[in-house]
This record gives C-alpha cells, structure tokens and sequence, in this order.
C-alpha cells in the first residue's frame, strides 16, 4: 500500500485502488447489515426478547431485507419540499461518512491514505455530514424535522469542540496529527496505550462521539418520543436508508477512530500475545467499541435539550482543556 | 432586522407519545411552550348514554373499555355504586376475590405506566421489562377470568368466577418475585443521572393548584395531600389490611414517579396480607334478583384507582336500566392542569408532563 502511494499516478494505479475501494466499500457495507443484525440482537438479548429470527437461518438475512424493502419502496417527496435541497441532503450526509475511512489504518500495511493531517481531516470532514441534516430537516418542510434539523446542528457544534480538542492530549503525546503516526507511537502492552495516560480524553471523547453519532443518550435530532423521528420524518425508501447508512458507517469510523487513538489500534494488550495478527487484534476492540455503543442504547433514557448544551459547553470542554493542561506538563516534567 | 414567528406544532393525534389519540396544539418560541391546547375526544364512543339503555349487568363490558389499563377497577366502581344503592350484601370470599384482582391490576397499572414513561424519556429496555412482570400478572387475570385486558369479572352482588385450584398459591408466588424486581428497577433506572435530571423539579404545582384542579391519585398526593380513598373512605376490605400511602412534597415529576413505585410496593404488602387471610371456602355471588332494579334514588360511590379517584354517580327511577349514569373519571379531571403546567416548558419537557400525569386516553375520553 505505501510503495503503490508513493508511486505516480497512472491508469494501472489508478484501477487498483479503484478496485481497493469498491472492495472495501462492500466491506464497510456488510458491516452495516451485520451491525445492524447485531444491534437487534444484542439489544434484543437484553430485553428478553430474540431479536430477528425470521428472515434466513438465526435471521441473519434480516437486514438484507429491510435494505431491499427500503429500496423497492415508493420514492416520495412531499409536495412543498424544497425538492433540490430534499435530494440533495441524504448524499451530503452519506458522502463524508465513507470518505473519513480513507485515513484510518488498520494494520501497519493496511491503509488507505497516511495523510499528514489524517486526524483534521477526520473531524473536518464528518463536520459535513450536519449540513446535510440540516439541510434534510429544512427542506422537508415539516415542523419536527426543521426542529430535529435545529437541534442536530447546535447539537454538532457543541460536541464538535470537546470531540477535537480530547485528542489533543493524543496529538501531543504522539507528536502528529497521523493516525499512523498515532498507533505507532502506541505500545504492545495495554499500559502503553494511550487509554490509561489520557484516561480524561478518553472519557471526553467517547461521551462527544456517542453525541456525534447522535445515539443514544444523545439522540434528540431524531428523538422519537417528542419529535416522531427528527429530520428525517418525511423521508422513505432509499433516501431514508442514506440517512441510516450514514449514521452506521459513522458507527463504524467511531468505532475505528477511538480504536486507532485510545486502544492502541493493532496492538496486542500483552506483549506476550503478539503472535496473534494485528488485523484481529484491531477488529476484537473495535467490536468492543461498537458493543458499548449499543450496549447504551439499551440502558439509558435521553438527555434534555438545554442540559445537552450545558453539558458539552460548561462539563467536556473544561475537561478536555484540563486534559490538555495535564498532558503538557506531564511532558514537560517526565519526558524533557 | 430578524422577523421571528410563533411555530404552531400540532403534536398529535398520531404521535408517539400521547398514549393514544390526543392533541395538543402547541405555539412555540424556539422550544419553549408559549400555549396549549389539548383537543380531546378522538376516542369518545358515548359510554354514559349507551349506558342509559342497558341493564347494569351489560354495562360491566363498557366500563372495561375506559380505563383499559385498569379495568378492575373500574368494574368494581359500578357494581359499588349499585350495591350501596340495593344495600346488597357481599360474600367475603367474592370481597377477598376483588380485592386481590384489583390490587394486582393496581400493580399491573404502575408497571405500564413505568414502562411507557421510559420509554417516553427516551430508555427502551424497561418498558420491555414492565411488560413481562406485567404478563405475569395478565397470565393470572386470564386463568381466572378467561380474558386479558378487558376482564368483565365483576358482577352486582360479587364476581362471575372463583379462583380456579391454585390460583391463590400463584398470587402468592408472585409477590416474592415483583418484589426482587421492583429491586432491579431501582438499580437500573432509579438512580440513573440523566434520569433523575429530566424528571427532577420538572412540572411543578403545589397542594392549593391540585386541589383547585380536583387532581387525585399520585398527582395530588406528590404535593403532600394525604388523600386515598381507601384510608380516607374504605371500601371492600381495606380497612382490614396495614398498609401506607405514600406521600412527598415537592410536587414535580419524580415526586409522582416515587410515589407509584412506591404503591407498588405498598400493593404487594396488601396482597400479602389478603391471601393469607384469603377464606378456603365460601358463595361468590350474593343474594341478588334476577333482573336488577335498584330503587328510585341517586348515588355516587367513588374509589381510588390507580389514576386516582373514579367515581360513579347513577340516577335510578327504579327501572332495569339506569336513568342517567356518569363516570368521573380520573385520567380526565387530572388531565385538565396541563394547559397551565405546559406553559414556559420546553418541547421535551411536554412528553415528561404529560407521561407524567398518567393518562389513558380511553378514559379520558371515555
């Protein structure tokens, strides 16, 4: 992968990563349908109930359904939408979902692009996706989606803030905003991670993604029981399952980034576990991640507008700038 | 210069979360509530006048249909209402049976409203949870009665089935284990932070507003009003049974989510105490005539379910069928301080009020 970056581009080149990318594509899609199965299921477990069970043995064909279901649905826009910015919505959430994917590393030789600024580029471009349910909730035309829009967008921003600067206490340690960079400078043990020294970005992170991800305690643009379902009230079929693809792909680069900066991204644990393959060791914590994202959907009720605000302004942000207070003179003092 | 307009948001009658066919019209500034209007009546089938042309037997089936969460209860405000007007007396076995059910449906009653206020804030998993305790519960109604939501057991002058072989043992079984439940729930959602922060100082009055608005049940007693009709005026047989009636002072949401967990719990000590004094054998029906006329006359008899007081006032001329009859209904009269506690709230805390109130829409309409 790194020779054939460094390599100009040609037609051949320009095919194989084409080829790449369509593979990988499947790749994140299949994930979602099978996250999707695993979330009702896990969630199911932990209600008592089975979760699907129907649609192909143990139910596994049960999100391939609902996708097709979705797809051959009729394709409505209300009359008074704004029709434009109605199509155009879903596509400019969907579109910065996939491209975030392209800086995370998976294994030391697997890897799309090892930008320099792969971390900025990250929070840039899921940045993005708001517009798009801003720009979904305001087109419909409907109360509840304009309100879900609203909500979503003061939602971004104020969990944008603690989200970018906690890893800055990561960027710091590691000494770039790389992400390759990042997990080398991570360790084989698990006390060389950067989740025990940066224990209060971590928290701060993990709390404004789950935010990002507008799950779970924090979904109120989508929030159900007051506002039917948010910004996307008034869309079905397959500009719906943009809007859900989206949300799951998001699920899917959390769960990647959080691996890649805090957990140590392909790196065993234990030293003594290195025989295991790197590649693993990264899907056995990112899975671990994506299990606490459902996990809290099945436990926690949802937090209220203004104390969401009061939250992510008065509660993360100092402590994502506390942490980068601590983490600098833990530099200055240990490590000069 | 920024024009801003009031948002007139229509919640309802299709929505989520107001338990059935309700509307609120709201004006918003923002999120924040400046008025509403709730739009009743979606649900009303004309109870009391169908009443007026059926004998007091065949009105029992109607009285299920109100309060579809309770219809315990509500069957026993009638035949109540007739016996005291015909003074018939009741067989203590068929009185231990009415009790049991409607102490049972009480619980039944706190765990789906739990449940659904849940999942009103927005947690999913206990609404599942209160649903299957609450199956326990429908199991038992359905052995003894053959039905599971809309019962008619109750008959003037005591009940339409005694309790098969075993059943009491199984009320009895199950008390230990609502109990270790209601332990759980406490764990898991009671002591929950974002929790307690959604509900905790939300819709507030004081005890001089409830009383003004004729509140009952939970929404009165959390502003510190002792006020259960079943220490207050017993009925059946609550004057034999120990038990508290739960009372705070604060007046807002948690205070009336405390309070009905708390009757739960006080529920399963009055179950306790009614099966072990349960009569092994006895009638469970009463002297009654065959067509029943009460005589000319007018009574009220009210009693507490688990939404607060539920009264019945009949006009008899002396006929088969009544003259007139009126239900107070609990659900309704509660309903009515919203408008006021709405105003100055934001969108999100409407659901938290509302759900807060406990209503059902069947009876509120009725």
């Amino acid at each position: 992968m790194t020779e054939l970056l460094q390599q100009a581009l040609t037609w051949q080149n320009g095919l194989i990563f084409l080829g790449w990318a369509v593979l990988f594509l499947f790749i994140v899609l299949g994930f979602v349908t099978y996250a999707i199965y695993f979330e009702r299921k896990v969630i199911g477990w932990m209600q008592f109930r089975h979760g699907p069970t129907r649609v192909g043995p143990l139910g596994l064909l049960q999100s391939v359904a609902d996708v097709l279901k979705l797809l051959i649905k009729e394709d409505t826009i209300p009359q008074k939408a704004d029709r434009a910015l109605f199509i155009l919505a879903p596509i400019i959430t969907f579109v910065p979902a996939f491209a975030v994917l392209a800086v995370i590393p998976y294994t030391p030789s697997l890897y799309f692009a090892d930008l320099h600024v792969g971390l900025l580029y990250y929070a840039a471009l899921s940045s993005l996706s708001t517009i798009g349910i801003i720009l979904g909730g305001w087109a419909s035309n409907n109360k509840y989606s304009l309100i879900g829009g609203m909500r979503s967008a003061a939602q971004m921003i104020s969990y944008e803030i603690p989200l970018v600067i906690s890893v800055v206490g990561v960027v710091m340690l590691s000494g770039g905003l790389s992400l390759r960079t990042i997990v080398e400078g991570q360790g084989n043990n698990f006390w060389e991670w950067n989740l025990l020294p940066q224990m209060i970005g971590f928290v701060v992170f993990m709390i404004a993604a789950v935010s990002e991800l507008n799950r779970t305690p924090f979904d109120l643009p989508e929030a159900e029981s007051e506002l039917v379902a948010g910004y996307h009230v008034e869309y079905s079929g397959f500009r719906f399952a943009f809007f859900m693809l989206a949300e799951y792909v998001y699920v899917f680069a959390i769960a990647s980034l959080t691996t890649v900066l805090f957990l140590g991204g392909w790196h065993p644990p234990l030293a003594i576990l290195d025989f295991i393959p790197g590649l693993l060791w990264f899907m056995l914590k990112f899975v671990f991640v994506v299990f606490f994202l459902f996990w809290l959907r099945a436990t926690m009720p949802r937090i209220r507008v203004d104390q969401l605000m009061s939250f992510g302004w008065k509660v993360l942000l100092p402590l994502a700038l506390i942490n980068i207070f601590v983490t600098a003179a833990y530099i200055e003092l240990f490590l000069k | 210069m920024i024009r801003t307009e009031e948002l007139l948001l229509n919640v309802g009658p299709q929505h989520p979360s107001t338990h059935g066919v309700f509307r609120i019209v709201l004006k918003l500034d923002g999120e924040i509530i400046k008025e509403a209007t709730p739009v009743m009546g979606y649900l009303h089938r004309g109870t009391e006048k169908l009443a007026e042309q059926l004998n007091y037997t065949q009105i029992i089936p109607y009285t299920d249909r109100m309060d579809y969460v309770s219809a315990m209860t509500n069957n026993y405000v009638l035949v109540h209402a007739v016996e005291k007007m015909m003074n018939i007396e009741i067989p203590e076995r068929a009185e231990f049976m009415r009790l049991i059910v409607m102490e049972l449906q009480r619980v039944a009653s706190h765990l789906v409203w739990w449940g659904t206020y849940l999942l009103d804030i927005g947690a999913m998993s206990p609404f599942l949870y209160a649903f299957r305790d609450r199956e326990v519960i429908i199991d038992l109604f359905n052995e003894l009665c053959g039905a599971r939501l809309t019962y008619n057991y109750m008959r003037v002058g005591g009940v339409k089935w005694d309790a098969p072989s075993g059943w009491i043992d199984k009320v009895r079984d199950f008390i230990p284990y609502m109990r270790k439940r209601l332990k759980e729930y406490d764990k898991l959602v009671s002591g929950n932070e974002i929790f307690l922060a959604r509900i905790k100082g939300v819709g507030i009055y004081d005890a001089q507003t409830a009383i003004a608005y004729g509140l009952s049940g939970a929404n009165l007693r959390c502003t510190g009003v002792n006020w259960d009709l079943r220490k207050q005026e017993p009925y059946s047989l609550y004057e034999r049974f120990d038990f508290d009636v739960p009372l705070s002072f604060n007046g807002d949401c948690y205070d009336r989510y405390r309070i009905r967990i708390e009757e739960i719990v006080q529920s399963l000590r009055i179950l306790e105490q009614a099966v072990e004094q349960f009569p092994s054998e006895g009638e469970t029906m009463g002297k009654v005539p065959r067509v029943i006329r009460p005589p000319a006359g007018e009574v009220y008899a009210r009693i507490e379910s688990p939404r607060g007081e539920i009264g019945c006032y009949i006009v008899s001329k002396g006929k088969a069928e009544p003259y007139r009859l009126k239900f107070r209904r609990p659900s309704f009269v509660n309903l009515q301080i919203l408008p006021e506690l709405l105003v100055g709230q934001s969108m999100t805390n409407l659901i938290t009020i509302l759900g807060g109130v406990d209503i059902v829409v069947g009876e509120v309409d009725c």
